[in-house]
């Protein structure tokens, strides 16, 4: 077949999609940033027609044979030829679902202000899951009640193999809205060369032998916990006191000289190039420089704790295949699939037999024994939760104690 | 009615920009005026309101960012002023057939995305990286030596970003210098010196005047060049009003911060154009 006939067999096949599936079309999404337009102009936000009884709403919904799955990029596998996604394919075999994968998330901030607008005229976004992580961003969703609660009966492998640190999070109590796709720590990343010693503890970010060589994350969720951590204060369930105290501590840090930047992803870098020697870093990305080739870069959980953070699969309200993401949510929670998931993505794994299959089935022990990708239950029972926002005013609170640290 | 066509015609063909102008620029800066104006948060909504607190909060809070802002714009315009120039002035006397040769190889490096180029400078500026890791081998460089995180790397990426932007309107008026003022100068016994300092300064006078708005206006709002290359403490207002915006969903504060800025642009640009401004660059051309 010539270029221009399979292009030609491409345009009618997306004519006949357009003729049978609602979707976006242009005039909703005029409309929607139309909407956002006036919120802008004249700030009243015309609210969605609400649903209250969701139990209702669930057995109205059909079966359906696809669903748009909105995700970061890189966060699953794929085949050699980089296109196809094993997983996905399996799922479509066994049960007729079809799914179309978007790489489209690249932060929280960036994908909230993309949905938003969406969500709060009224309009579908077009996703029927989504991968938000916890923070004030997944918080604003909750509270809008922009996402459906699940039909947690539909999904009974979660109950079964979901490990105990993504079971009943603060940030949404009893699993009602979200369950976890990936979760991760965030402790210290080090390069025991330049160091020239080894680091277990927060108190040697504050270590005037490492001065402007130390490494510091932007993000203030982050950043926070990690002066009360120093402290002894449990971030979790602090108060707002405790962030003025954390605040001191970290402003103290700064003033030092100690602090050579506060930094974006773009830490990992630093950490390679040898311009910091310890620094504030996730789990998973150590790990990828170590298989990168920078092999001399550590990872520790300080035995003070650490944080732990979780991406959330979620439905978005206005879903149109709400009962396909809840079947492949399903799917996604057994040794099998999370197992080979994992051996490409080496994040933190929600279902912690899946390190049995990885090691035994697919047998990639590289992975099933990394301490980074299935981390030991003692150093799990030292994570942080993040402090879960109650509104916006405490939000912000929480912004306003943190932020001239980094902006000053 | 010809006559009467004949006098709406420009007004006529002019539509096209004026809708443009009112689509993309008035209306937007309307309801940024109106978002700095209101009240509320982002969960319940915002509400117009008549107080200006937003502005005064703006204003005392980031203070020190507008200073470093103004001040990272002011430094890497100049600096970029005195690399350009003579860049400018070698590619329009001496480049010969080359010309367009020399001024592609300037441009070569921005069909390269923005942020890959503020990347590539953080590569190479490293501490241990291919540029200081051989100096501080030689013991020419302390070993703690660091440019990454400094002022001065934010200012050099500035400086490196907006030279072309430079460059071009200074060689458009530089090509244009009659050459037969300057050897007339000669003949009249003028050193090289005074010829350049009384005929070839004064007539590109207009490049260094729209080179240096062009690349002042960006380099203060920048704020890539800040957050990659910068450090604690090189915080520019850019940066401030991205968080404002995207992170603490502040958004009447980002919308003042924005407006402040606009306005202290306005205000620095009027000041520059009374002093140096068109009517003196036409007299000193004159």
């Amino acid at each position: 077949m010539s270029q221009d006939d399979q292009n030609a067999g491409d345009r009618l096949q997306a004519f006949y999609r357009g003729l049978t599936q609602p979707r976006l079309t242009r005039q909703n999404f005029l409309r929607g940033s139309g909407a956002a337009l006036m919120a802008a102009l004249a700030p009243q936000i015309a609210q969605a027609e609400t649903v209250t009884d969701w139990a209702a709403w669930w057995a109205k919904q059909k079966p359906t044979k696809e669903f748009v799955f909105a995700n970061w990029p890189l966060y699953i596998d794929v085949d050699s030829d980089g296109k196809t996604h094993p997983t996905l394919n399996a799922f479509t075999k066994q049960t007729g679902i079809k799914v179309k994968y978007q790489e489209v998330i690249q932060d929280d901030p960036s994908f909230y202000a993309k949905i938003a607008p969406v969500l709060k005229s009224g309009q579908a976004t077009g996703y029927d899951l989504m991968v938000i992580t916890d923070g004030w961003y997944l918080t604003e969703l909750l509270l809008q009640k922009f996402l459906v609660p699940l039909w947690r009966e539909k999904v009974p492998n979660f109950d079964k193999y979901a490990g105990p640190s993504v079971v009943n999070p603060p940030y949404d109590p009893g699993n009602k809205h979200s369950m976890v796709w990936q979760s991760g720590l965030t402790g210290i990343g080090y390069n025991p060369k330049l160091t020239k010693r080894e680091i277990t503890s927060i108190d040697d970010l504050w270590d005037p032998a490492f001065a402007g060589h130390i490494g510091m994350f932007s993000d203030v969720t982050e950043l926070g916990p990690f002066g009360m951590m120093k402290l002894g204060i449990n971030p979790t369930t602090s108060t707002p006191a405790d962030w003025e105290k954390a605040a001191a501590i970290l402003q103290e840090q700064k003033a030092k000289g100690l602090v050579r930047q506060y930094y974006d992803q773009s830490y990992i870098t630093a950490l390679e190039n040898g311009d910091i020697w310890v620094c504030m870093a996730w789990s998973g990305d150590i790990y990828q420089a170590n298989s990168k080739g920078y092999k001399d870069l550590k990872f520790v959980v300080p035995k003070e704790g650490c944080n732990i953070w979780h991406d959330n699969m979620c439905i978005p309200v206005g879903a149109k295949n709400p009962l396909s993401a809840l079947e492949w949510m399903n799917y996604y929670y057994t040794p099998e699939v999370c197992g080979l998931v994992e051996d490409y993505v080496n994040y933190i794994c929600p279902v912690p037999a899946a390190k049995d299959y990885i090691l035994n089935v697919i047998k990639d022990p590289a992975v099933a024994n990394s301490p980074l990708v299935f981390p030991p239950e003692s150093e799990l029972a030292r994570a942080h939760e993040f402090r879960a926002f109650k509104n916006y005013a405490e939000y912000q609170k929480w912004i306003n104690t943190f932020n001239p640290i980094v902006q000053g | 009615m010809r006559q009467l066509r004949g006098k709406l015609a420009p007004y006529l063909l002019s539509l096209p920009s004026w809708v443009y102008l009112l689509v993309f620029f008035l209306i937007p800066l309307a309801s940024m005026l109106g978002m700095a104006l209101a009240v509320g948060d982002p969960l319940s909504g915002y509400t117009m309101s008549d107080n200006f607190q937003e502005f005064v909060a703006a204003f005392t809070g980031y203070e020190d960012a507008f200073a470093r802002s103004f001040w990272y714009g002011t430094a890497s315009t100049v600096i970029t002023l005195s690399v350009a120039y003579p860049v400018a002035y070698w590619i329009a006397f001496y480049g010969g057939r080359h010309k367009s040769t020399y001024l592609f190889l300037i441009m070569l490096p921005f069909f390269v995305s923005f942020v890959i180029r503020v990347l590539a400078w953080e590569f190479i500026l490293s501490d241990q990286g291919f540029l200081f890791g051989p100096l501080k081998e030689l013991g020419l460089l302390p070993r703690n030596f660091h440019l990454l995180s400094t002022q001065w790397a934010v200012i050099g990426g500035l400086v490196y970003n907006s030279f072309a932007y430079y460059v071009l309107p200074l060689y458009v008026v530089l090509e244009k210098i009659d050459r037969r003022l300057v050897r007339a100068a000669n003949d009249l016994y003028a050193s090289p010196a005074t010829a350049f300092m009384k005929i070839i300064l004064p007539l590109s006078a207009p490049g260094v005047f729209a080179g240096f708005l062009l690349v002042f206006v960006t380099n203060v709002g920048d704020f890539v060049n800040a957050a990659l290359l910068g450090g604690p403490g090189t915080y520019m207002i850019g940066n401030i009003i991205q968080d404002s915006y995207f992170e603490n969903q502040d958004y009447p504060m980002a919308a003042a911060l924005s407006s402040i800025l606009m306005l202290m642009l306005m205000i620095a640009i009027l000041l520059y154009s009374k002093v140096f401004g068109t009517d003196t660059i036409q007299e000193y051309a004159a």
